[in-house]
């Protein structure tokens, strides 16, 4: 008892809060949330690569097209997305596709066109001198992006990404909406059955957040700080 | 493979475009409400972030990390579901004869912003160089004075973009408002959708309106970047 409340009915549940019925069934709680935020994030880079390397596209159509699309993303909540996905792949794909795959792909999307802000921000940030230092040397564009500019404009990013996954983790409490058994789901399983304790359930549930995504916030800080580029020679 | 007939004309006219616009006007109701009140309890936290006692700061930037590091999903069921334990008996009162779904959604939504805002405000007080401070105390402003005079209106016009996109973003994140009921443009357009599966119009009339308002804020937002903060970097 802590203040009035009594905070047993987590201490009885808590391998389902951390590992849903793993491992003798499914992985859910904070087990899964994990795996969507870490699967989203990971596809996320990819796409927000592919974007933000096509906003920075000499060719005007790639370079406009692609503006559109993230700016109309970004425009969008996240829920918004998720309902469009669950709705539009199934009839896309002809069906099949398990709910946490759905979320997975309504989060890449969405988190996709927020780094590929990064991506953008990244690039611009390398001094011009350098394109042309390396264009003048030889390289091709292609070239100069991939071995010159990129290199370290990741560098300077990987501050943001890690952000970014913060921002993932807490989004991932959406998947509750469409039954994936993420910790936020399970929270309220829990407070549906039990029905006396939705303070300390969801008090509980707000810890864990704040322990994982303050610890990737404070990672975040560190990196900025150890990694800060030299501005000088 | 596709045989679904496109019926534009339901979200357009009739019972159903009612229900889309009563949707807009709640999550303009719930915005507006909550970004008055964010604005607010953003600016007390900022201060008190500043301030020169230590407890005060420390309580506000355990408040700011809290806050910011908790899903806002989860801030909305605590105050929805759990929030009557904790709270005195007349708040609890005073909240059971409001509309609860709307006032629980008010106040989390209040609260995960002003965590933002704070942060903004005071990187923007940050920016402004303390020689202006100095300079100012020495010609014989107060302190009080100097923030009036001198420092604020600079970073006010600094902070003016970050906190209009806090505010694009409490409009977009009071979408969550439905999981609890509260039965704003999202709910809404579900609700279309379940009654008429026409789940792809209803969602498309939805996501235009968040579009759009999102689109004019930002088109205004780099408008005045252009207008008013390039040639104040410029001079």
């Amino acid at each position: 008892m802590i203040g009035g409340l009594d905070f047993s009915v987590v201490r009885d549940n808590l391998s389902y809060f951390f590992i849903g019925r793993y491992p003798k069934g499914q992985l859910g709680g904070v087990g899964l949330t994990l795996y969507l935020a870490v699967v989203s994030l990971a596809l996320s880079f990819l796409g927000g690569l592919v974007l933000g390397l096509l906003s920075v596209s000499r060719n005007r159509l790639l370079r406009l097209g692609s503006m559109a699309v993230i700016q109309t993303i970004r425009g969008m909540p996240l829920l918004m997305v998720i309902f469009w996905m669950f709705f539009l792949l199934p009839a896309l794909l002809g069906g099949g596709m398990s709910a946490a795959w759905t979320i997975i792909a309504a989060l890449t999307l969405f988190t996709s066109a927020y780094m590929s802000e990064i991506v953008r921000a990244g690039i611009m940030g390398i001094p011009k001198g350098q394109t042309e230092a390396a264009i003048s040397t030889g390289l091709s564009h292609g070239q100069t992006m991939i071995h010159i500019i990129l290199p370290q404009a990741l560098r300077n990013m990987i501050p943001s990404f890690v952000n970014q996954f913060v921002s993932m983790i807490k989004d991932t409490s959406l998947a509750f909406i469409v039954g994936v058994s993420e910790l936020t789901q399970v929270a309220t399983q829990m407070n549906n059955r039990t029905m006396l304790y939705p303070t300390e359930i969801f008090i509980f549930i707000a810890v864990i957040y704040f322990i994982m995504c303050f610890a990737f916030t404070e990672l975040s800080r560190w990196l900025e700080r150890h990694l800060a580029y030299r501005k000088s020679i | 493979m596709l045989t679904y007939k496109f019926d534009w004309a339901i979200v357009t006219s009739g019972k159903y475009f009612d229900w889309l616009v009563s949707g807009f006007y709640v999550t303009i109701k719930l915005s507006a409400v909550s970004i008055a009140l964010s604005f607010l309890l953003g600016l007390i936290i900022a201060i008190m972030r500043m301030s020169h006692l230590r407890p005060i700061r420390w309580f506000a930037h355990g408040y700011l990390e809290f806050f910011r590091n908790t899903p806002l999903l989860v801030q909305i069921f605590f105050w929805y579901f759990g929030s009557y334990k904790v709270l005195p008996a007349v708040a609890n009162d005073w909240l059971v004869n409001q509309d609860f779904e709307f006032a629980a959604a008010v106040i989390a939504l209040t609260i995960y912003t002003s965590a933002f805002i704070a942060e903004d405000i005071r990187s923007g007080v940050r920016s402004i160089p303390k020689e202006q401070m100095e300079a100012a105390r020495s010609s014989g402003f107060s302190y009080i004075r100097s923030m009036q005079y001198i420092i604020l209106p600079q970073a006010v016009r600094l902070t003016i973009p970050p906190l209009i996109n806090q505010f694009l973003n409490l409009m977009k994140n009071s979408s969550l408002a439905m999981t609890i009921g509260v039965a704003e443009l999202m709910y809404q357009a579900r609700q279309v959708e379940s009654y008429t599966f026409k789940g792809f119009e209803a969602f498309s009339a939805a996501t235009l309106v968040y579009v759009a308002i999102s689109f004019t804020i930002t088109g205004l937002m780099t408008l005045y970047d252009k207008k008013v903060l390039q040639p104040l970097k410029g001079q």
